[in-house]
């Protein structure tokens, strides 16, 4: 069938299989390769995106039900040479990536969690953070960047 | 001499993160190329059964299926994989390999081992083509227990094979037997310790294209080792390594299974783009890398310790069981790793240690981030405790006895590493290490409460745990430095990089050494068109291995750029500064050239140049240590233990470690917090769960745990840093170090808080379902 998406501010049309998964949409037909794939059961959250400017999981979502839809991937936080979001340079700032395969997932997600809560504790934070999964840094210092994100953050 | 040192030991951002943070990095998967066909491969629902026919014609007519191949499709290109380590020269060592096909023939030994590849227009249709290929298996009895593998009459994972063993290896030194006679106490135990999946985040692919015209292959491969994987697969398919490319570009994430090699899906992706003239691509869905992808697994120790009644250690005797998997083709390494691990930092004389790989119808057994080391660390640690608690001496006062002392280095062990040179630690001081962790965690204070916490009800302990490892070990890698006539530095080495921050620790040694801007020098790594010659990264030694190298590199290029300045402003070249981007005279700064002016003049279009010169600012040079460097540490934990749901809550955690000098303290930290958790994830979550059968019952993140944001604590950590005296920077690895003696510490501090109920942790990983058992059982006979 035939859907209508907005994707980071742009709109698209395309003709896709009922079956197709809106991460491999994403990815695949659109070629809005940050979004990680990482289980495809929806567990990691590497595929984290903003639809209608709330986390969903691109990966056990079909790309038809995005029609209509305004979705927000990692390659809309910091759009062409725009600098990048105050989240972004938290996350280089404390090194709180390392492979990085996760982090797209992790951004989308504190995207939304900071919107709503500006300055969350820190027990609120590594709650937020509990539905992603990352290898490599063992949260500490993604902890750390969320904190530095919200200036107003409580110690 | 270099420029005065800017960026090393400096807490430097990375310069890879602006990629990765905004989605513009590269990872295999990403790659789509015209006309690219798609992979799913039918894999074995059984553990161990023989395959009696394949029916694939059901498959080859589905619309959008270009190809279904089986072994038999695949002529002389089924042979064996192969052994990708040997052992090493150990005495009267017995060692079967026996690696695995491409696709299945006649048997099959693992459930999710591939048996038939499907190529198709999408992904979509290849995963429906897997439901029309019939394979008729006849079950076989599995061997899934290590015991039982061994036992006379257990079915034959390999049948031309006399018993499931798949190798025996004894190493000792001094005279075990005298040192027993001569103990006061001899603690013996049975231990056990599982390990579980590396879990990488990004799973494993492979894109391979053939280009007809130009008559190369391009392969892009999440491997540790793209460089191993261009040679073998060139030789596989009959070409030269120059018409072979591979591409290891951001990977996310390694932890040891990327660097097996070969897999199934890596010979047989390039092998069909070849064939069909197209791209193809395979990309693991999670399920098949619980299958598909190595694992780690566990190993049964029976050990002894025999100690004086003051505590010092006279000697260890230890014999283990190790589960190998289906094939061996990484050979010894892990059981290695653990029999040389289990010394740790302590000075024991007489060591007698014995081991038995065994194959079993499980997945293949390859190195998982601390490759064996926890097991052994676990053994040493544990008993280390119990003899304190049987001897009445306090379990840090115990270890301090017993360490290495700083004027024991280096220390020859006698026995064989697992890089096939003598195990020999470079350097040390494990006594200030030891101390600092036990005063950040205070643990004295602790141990002085203990008994008024336990009064309110409160069950809290402690734990203290020591570990070395062996990073940085050989053959060697290389890099190359050039400076670009734009100023740049460009560094292209052979290493792959996972996540480690190779674009930035590597350009803070060059940077330091040409005197440039950290954010000018740009590092490629993992692309065997820009470099060829190098191994991989493994047993924590990319920074040290390769990290050496580009200080070599950038030390020959400072060296070109001194002497044509010199020339250029009629001085000597000692008398010329590189500092801040510019070559000048020391005592004249203004003449002087920017370094991309300098690499202009020294690439001239016109005009004669002297004998020997060689063109522009480029030097490449290798580094290739004799052995490893030993990295050291002690963690140190504070846990509560609810006695009545067994649940666990870490308190506090406590890393204090010596990788000697360091480039950069920041990603480090960062190393540690993520080995830590991953510890964590090992003792108390993660555990691989089979079935009589040979069925992993938790192939997915739902019901496999990775330890989450909530239930990993702030990490505490403290560094030291005695240089190695093996490369000129003074580095240790430290990758794998932060869960290394995670489940050791964790173990003690959990029964240091059931310490009234006299519960003895024998196991990792443990979770609630056992600590709730352990502690039922408690005092009971």
């Amino acid at each position: 069938m035939i859907i209508s998406v907005t994707v980071n501010g742009i709109g698209y049309q395309r003709e896709v299989e009922p079956r197709l998964l809106l991460s491999d949409f994403l990815r695949h037909e659109l070629g809005l390769t940050g979004t990680h794939v990482g289980c495809e059961h929806g567990v990691c959250g590497a595929c984290t995106i903003l639809f209608d400017a709330e986390p969903a999981r691109s990966c056990i979502m079909l790309a038809v039900q995005a029609n209509g839809h305004t979705l927000q991937t990692v390659e809309g936080l910091a759009p062409h040479d725009a600098a990048l979001a105050p989240i972004q340079t938290a996350f280089r700032d404390t090194h709180a990536l390392q492979c990085g395969f996760c982090t797209p997932g992790f951004l989308m997600t504190l995207t939304a969690f900071l919107r709503d809560n500006p300055s969350p504790t820190q027990p609120e934070i590594r709650d937020a953070l509990s539905a992603n999964l990352c290898r490599c840094t063992g949260y500490q210092h993604i902890v750390e960047a969320v904190t530095r994100a919200c200036k107003d953050a409580l110690p | 001499m270099p420029a005065k040192t800017r960026y090393l030991n400096a807490r430097v951002v990375r310069n890879e993160d602006e990629r990765l943070l905004t989605g513009r990095a590269r990872f295999v998967d990403d790659v789509d190329l015209p006309g690219m066909a798609h992979v799913a491969f039918v894999r074995s629902d059984y553990a161990h059964a023989r395959i009696t026919a394949i029916d694939a014609s059901a498959a080859r007519s589905r619309p959008g299926v270009f190809a279904v191949y089986t072994a038999d499709d695949l002529g002389e290109y089924s042979q064996p994989a192969p052994l990708l380590v040997p052992p090493p020269p150990i005495e009267d060592l017995i060692f079967h390999p026996r690696t695995h096909l491409p696709l299945a023939r006649e048997k099959v030994r693992y459930v999710g081992e591939p048996i038939a590849m499907i190529v198709a227009a999408s992904r979509y249709i290849a995963e429906d083509a897997i439901r029309d290929v019939v394979v008729d298996a006849d079950p076989l009895d599995p061997v899934v227990d290590l015991e039982a593998g061994l036992a006379p009459g257990a079915p034959l994972v390999h049948e031309d094979l006399e018993s499931n063993a798949a190798a025996h290896v004894v190493q000792r030194k001094g005279d075990y037997a005298a040192a027993r006679a001569r103990a006061d106490i001899v603690v013996t135990r049975r231990l056990l310790y599982d390990r579980g999946a590396a879990a990488a985040m990004e799973n494993r692919a492979v894109v391979a294209q053939w280009d007809t015209q130009a008559e190369e292959l391009t392969i892009w491969d999440t491997t540790q080792a793209p460089i191993p994987i261009r040679n073998g697969l060139a030789a596989k398919l009959g070409l030269l390594q120059s018409q072979v490319r591979v591409v290891a570009p951001f990977v996310g994430g390694g932890f040891g299974p990327k660097i097996m090699m070969f897999y199934p899906e890596e010979l047989l992706v390039p092998w069909a783009a070849m064939r069909l003239r197209r791209p193809v691509k395979w990309t693991e869905d999670r399920q098949e890398n619980f299958y598909a992808t190595t694992q780690e697994r566990g190993q049964v120790h029976d050990a002894e310790m025999a100690l004086t009644r003051d505590g010092r250690i006279l000697g260890v005797k230890d014999v283990f069981l190790f589960y190998t998997g289906a094939y061996d083709p990484y050979g010894l390494t892990i059981p290695i790793n653990t029999q040389c691990t289990l010394l740790g930092p302590y000075d024991i004389e007489h060591y007698d240690s014995t081991f038995t790989a065994v194959f079993t119808n499980k997945p293949i057994v390859t190195p998982v981030r601390g490759a064996g080391r926890q097991h052994g660390v676990f053994v040493s640690e544990r008993l280390l405790d119990i003899a304190a608690r049987e001897l009445g001496i306090d379990r840090v006062e115990i270890r301090k006895r017993n360490l290495l002392g700083p004027d024991r280095f280096p220390h020859n062990h006698g026995i064989m590493f697992q890089d096939s040179a003598p195990l020999i630690y470079d350097s040390g001081n494990y006594l200030p290490t030891l101390e600092r962790a036990a005063e950040m965690i205070g643990y004295e204070q602790l141990v002085r409460e203990q008994a008024a916490r336990r009064a309110e009800g409160r069950h809290v302990g402690v734990g203290v745990a020591c570990y070395v490892e062996g990073t940085g070990i050989g053959p060697y890698e290389g890099a190359r430095v050039t400076v670009e006539p734009g100023g740049t530095v460009r560094v292209a080495t052979g290493v792959g990089t996972q996540g480690q921050g190779h674009y930035t620790v590597f350009a803070q040694i060059v940077a330091d050494v040409l005197g440039v801007d950290v954010r000018n020098v740009l590092v490629v790594t993992g692309d065997t068109r820009e470099f060829q010659w190098g191994t991989g990264t493994f047993a924590s030694r990319g920074a040290v291995v390769a990290g050496s190298a580009c200080h070599a590199a950038a030390l020959a290029v400072r060296a070109k750029i001194a002497a044509l300045s010199a020339q250029l402003l009629n001085t000597q070249p000692e008398d010329i500064a590189v500092e801040n981007g510019r070559a000048f005279v020391r005592d004249a700064p203004d003449r002087g050239f920017a370094l991309g002016e300098l690499a202009l003049k020294a690439n001239p279009l016109r005009g004669a140049v002297r004998p020997g010169t060689e063109p522009g600012l480029e030097s490449t040079a290798y580094f290739g240590p004799d052995r490893g460097s030993t990295a050291s540490g002690v963690h140190a934990m504070i846990v509560e233990v609810d006695p009545e749901t067994a649940m666990v809550k870490i308190e506090r955690y406590v890393v204090v470690h010596d990788c000697g000098a360091m480039i950069n303290p920041m990603l480090v930290e960062g190393q540690i917090h993520g080995g830590v958790a991953h510890g964590i994830g090992n003792a108390f979550y993660e555990q691989l769960v089979y079935d009589e059968q040979g069925q992993l019952m938790n192939a997915s993140f739902m019901d496999y745990l990775l330890p989450t944001a909530t239930d990993v604590p702030p990490i505490e950590t403290d560094h030291r840093e005695t240089p190695s005296p093996f490369n000129p920077v003074g580095l240790k690895g430290v990758g794998e170090a932060g869960c290394i003696p995670t489940g050791a510490v964790f173990a003690q501090a959990v029964e240091d808080a059931l310490r009234d109920l006299n519960v003895e942790i024998l196991e990792i990983p443990m979770n609630p379902n056992s600590l709730f058992a352990l502690i039922a059982g408690a005092g009971k006979p």
